[in-house]
């Protein structure tokens, strides 16, 4: 089980990493995500021993690090999958993988689980970016981390491949049964593939928490617009029930709204009614998405809302809609700004 | 970061040799009365008109052959590159020692058909020899250049209804006009400091001078000309140094699709290039060789360039390591690089004769294979370092963190990634100085010790004594050694595409 406590990285004077605590149970794939320069990389960097840490300790099994004792990489038997692959180019796949392996069984096995078997004597500047990152994955597996960190791993490769290299990398690691960390600044990889999901903004977590949650009762309005398209929409909260002028729907409080809030909606809580004329909003754009048409609406009440309906749904630019909440599980309330 | 890295010191003192041949020559030339006279400035006009001229016509071949081999779809594309760029390797002096024995009244190709030809000698001989032996360096900066291009752009102006031609002018031209500036840089560099060809072809300029005023004894006047042309070499290194390659967004790379008889049309135009500079030389020497057989010619010159070149390789690998570490290190030791390339400028002949006062003050390096090598090593030593510097460059960061996070200490990461990884620029730098050592002609012809003779200096000796025919089995044991270099040069660039950079030949 990893630890970490009060973890900071300064980069001269800037602070990159402030404070951050988690923990990890033993096959739990973390995912973290942010914008660009929130610190994701520094964190994989900080906890594999490659940059040193300026307060806050990071525990591990046999060892324990800190910014004055601090355990040289070598000595973590951490593993990590790097953004670029970092394939030794002069080391053919089976040597890559078997690096500082005396038995190579578990390297076989790797090997062949991820469809390596024919390209074991290829070097690596003759692979594919998508046949590159299962080596590197083979490679960090086969020499049994007790803990995984994947940078990124997926941004060097193409759209298609990296939809079906996701759930292979997702099962080899439930295979292999270790803890992972995996970095990644695609909301939809972070939603899908992650036991839990830490969002991280400026270098502090936001919050870190089971998919579900995260998306559903986001901590703050950052991961509530980070993690997915977000509406927020007047309304009073009375009783557990949020009253806006499109509709009711049960109200989770955050950060204890009340009185006069915010109702945070997604595209797929709303129902969509074109009139010819009447209603409570008028379309300002629209996009067909092939299964799915996305409006964007300004309210009457000046809001403007995203709506996510069937393909089937035709409605004009500029034409008058009736909006009405459809949803029945709670949804997130924030006070007004 | 507040430690100086090791390499420093190592490399400031390496660094501080470099510039030891200026000092010499400076102190040297104080002695001197003369500082120019009307014949000084006859050698000045004639070295700015064959380097004008060389520019000149280096660009009008470079260009073309540019365009060529990088957008026209040819059969044999590589074939056809390697062939325009293989005079880059070849040493010119060869190129004028053959054209000059080639050509004009009881010229070999006058004895072999009787044809009437026109001799080569003087300012446009000398100027067609470097044009021959230096457009490559237009043709692949050029070259380099135009692959970097968008295609894009040249399809814009065609839809919008511009001519093939006009586009490549207009819209391709102006975007590359820094890479062909660069190239016809090192042209001019290179016809500065070439010494083989004014000399065979007779015509004054300040390389030739400065071996005039040597074989006279006129040491100190031999100093005081290098200065001067070592003025106008700082000059072009300068402008060098202001020609920013621009960087353009990376796109696909525009194709050419003539037909056939189109394609045929373009390499007839083209061959003239490649059958003067490399089939003539190559032909001249055959030639010799079946008439007059290897007599003459002795083992022991083709031992003494080897082990002279050998020493030198080696010296010089080694002191490129910490300069090349301290590049990748610093600024500060960036700074330091750029000083050691200081030698790369130097014209051979002038290093000579720096050296050679060395010798005379100190007198157990007079007439030594020492100072010879040293001589070497302070010309070439650029080469090993940009060889080591890029290897090491190449050398991404996260593959040492890779092999340390699976569990290896610094010491094996060095041993089993760092090191198998930059063996190979150490040992290609290494090959580099040794063909580059082999066939250099005029420090050799200063340095060295009496009796030793390498295959450059026999073959200089030869014409000289004008037995041309002796010069077969040096000649062409020279192009040999040119052919590996090429070979070297195309293997060390694989990964680019082909793409032999400026530091292969000054």
């Amino acid at each position: 089980m990893l630890s970490v406590q009060n973890l900071t990285v300064n980069y001269g004077s800037t602070r990159v990493v402030d404070q951050l605590n988690l923990a990890l149970a033993d096959d739990e794939i973390l995912m973290l995500v942010g914008p660009t320069g929130c610190g994701k990389t520094t964190i994989l960097q900080a906890l594999a021993g490659l940059i040193p840490i300026a307060d806050g300790e990071i525990t591990l099994g046999a060892w324990s690090a800190t910014a004055k004792n601090p355990v040289p990489p070598e000595k973590r038997n951490v593993g990590m999958v790097f953004q670029d692959f970092a394939l030794f180019p002069h080391l053919s796949v089976q040597q890559n993988v078997c690096f500082r392996l005396k038995d190579t069984a578990l390297a076989d096995h790797w090997i062949d689980l991820l469809g390596l078997g024919a390209l074991r004597n290829a070097k690596p500047s003759t692979l594919s970016g998508g046949q590159k990152q299962r080596v590197a994955l083979a490679r960090t597996l086969a020499h049994e981390p007790v803990f995984i960190l994947l940078d990124e791993p997926l941004s060097n490769l193409d759209a298609a491949l990296k939809d079906s290299l996701r759930w292979e990398i997702r099962s080899a690691l439930k295979e292999a049964g270790v803890p992972a960390i995996w970095v990644t600044h695609d909301q939809e990889e972070a939603l899908s593939v992650g036991d839990r999901v830490g969002v991280l903004n400026g270098g502090k977590l936001e919050q870190l928490d089971t998919p579900e949650t995260c998306f559903c009762e986001p901590a703050s309005r950052f991961v509530a617009r980070f993690l997915g398209e977000a509406s927020f929409v007047p309304g009073r909260l009375e009783q557990n029930r949020v009253i806006t002028d499109i509709g009711e729907a049960p109200g989770t409080p955050v950060k204890g709204a009340s009185g006069e809030v915010d109702l945070l909606l997604r595209p797929d809580d709303i129902d969509l009614i074109p009139l010819p004329s009447g209603g409570n909003g008028q379309i300002r754009w629209a996009r067909y998405e092939g299964g799915a048409r996305l409006f964007a609406i300004d309210l009457d009440n000046g809001a403007e809302v995203k709506v996510r309906v069937s393909h089937e749904v035709r409605a004009d630019i500029g034409s008058r809609v009736q909006l009405a909440i459809t949803t029945t599980h709670p949804l997130a309330v924030f006070n007004r700004e | 970061m507040t430690r100086l890295p090791g390499s420093y010191p190592l490399a400031l003192l390496i660094a501080l040799f470099a510039l030891v041949p200026v000092g010499v020559l400076v102190s040297l030339a104080s002695d001197t009365a003369q500082l120019f006279d009307t014949h000084n400035l006859k050698v000045l006009i004639n070295t700015l008109a064959l380097m004008g001229l060389t520019v000149l016509g280096s660009v009008l071949i470079g260009v073309p052959l540019a365009l060529l081999t990088a957008y026209v779809h040819l059969p044999w594309r590589k074939f056809w590159l390697i062939l325009f760029a293989a005079p880059l390797a070849m040493p010119s002096y060869i190129g004028a020692f053959t054209l000059y024995a080639a050509f004009g009244p009881g010229g070999e190709i006058n004895n072999l058909t009787g044809l009437p030809t026109p001799a080569f000698y003087g300012l446009p001989g000398a100027a067609l020899v470097m044009t021959l032996y230096t457009y490559p360096f237009v043709l692949l900066t050029t070259r380099a250049s135009l692959l970097s291009l968008d295609a894009s752009l040249v399809n814009a102006a065609r839809t919008l209804g511009m001519s093939l031609g006009m586009s490549l002018w207009r819209v391709v031209l102006p975007r590359v006009v820094n890479g062909i500036a660069a190239g016809a840089l090192l042209a001019a560099l290179y016809t500065l400091s070439d010494f083989g060809t004014p000399a065979i072809m007779r015509l004054d300029t300040f390389t030739r001078v400065i071996y005039v005023e040597y074989n006279a004894f006129g040491l100190s006047q031999a100093a005081m000309l290098s200065l001067q042309l070592l003025a106008i070499v700082g000059l072009v290194l300068f402008l060098e140094s202001h020609v920013k390659a621009t960087r353009e967004r990376p796109g696909r790379r525009l194709v050419l699709w003539p037909s056939r008889w189109q394609v045929n049309t373009l390499l007839a135009v083209a061959m003239p290039v490649p059958l003067l500079s490399i089939v003539l030389p190559l032909g001249i020497f055959a030639l010799w060789l079946v008439r007059e057989g290897t007599g003459g010619f002795e083992f022991s010159y083709a031992w003494n360039s080897t082990y002279a070149s050998l020493l030198a390789a080696v010296v010089a690998v080694i002191l490129a390591v910490p300069v090349a570490h301290a590049a990748v290190s610093g600024k500060a030791g960036r700074l330091m690089e750029r000083v050691t390339y200081f030698g790369f400028g130097v014209p051979g002949i002038v290093m000579g004769t720096a050296l050679v006062y060395v010798g005379l003050k100190l007198p157990f390096l007079y007439q030594t294979l020492g100072l010879l090598v040293l001589a070497y090593v302070l010309r070439f030593l650029p080469l090993a370092v940009g060889s080591v510097r890029s290897s090491a460059e190449s050398l991404d960061p996260s593959l040492v963190k890779a092999a340390r996070l699976l569990g290896a200490s610094p010491k094996e990461a060095f041993t089993r990634i760092t090191l198998p990884l930059t063996v190979r620029g150490m040992i290609a730098g290494a090959a580099l100085v040794f063909l580059e050592a082999m066939r250099e002609l005029p420090a050799t012809l200063l340095l060295g010790p009496t009796g030793f003779e390498t295959l450059a200096t026999y073959l200089w000796r030869v014409y000289e004594a004008g037995y041309f025919g002796r010069a077969a089995v040096p000649g062409l044991l020279l192009v040999l050694m040119s052919g590996l270099g090429l070979a070297l040069m195309l293997t060390g660039e694989r990964r680019g595409d082909f793409d032999v950079t400026e530091d292969s030949k000054r």
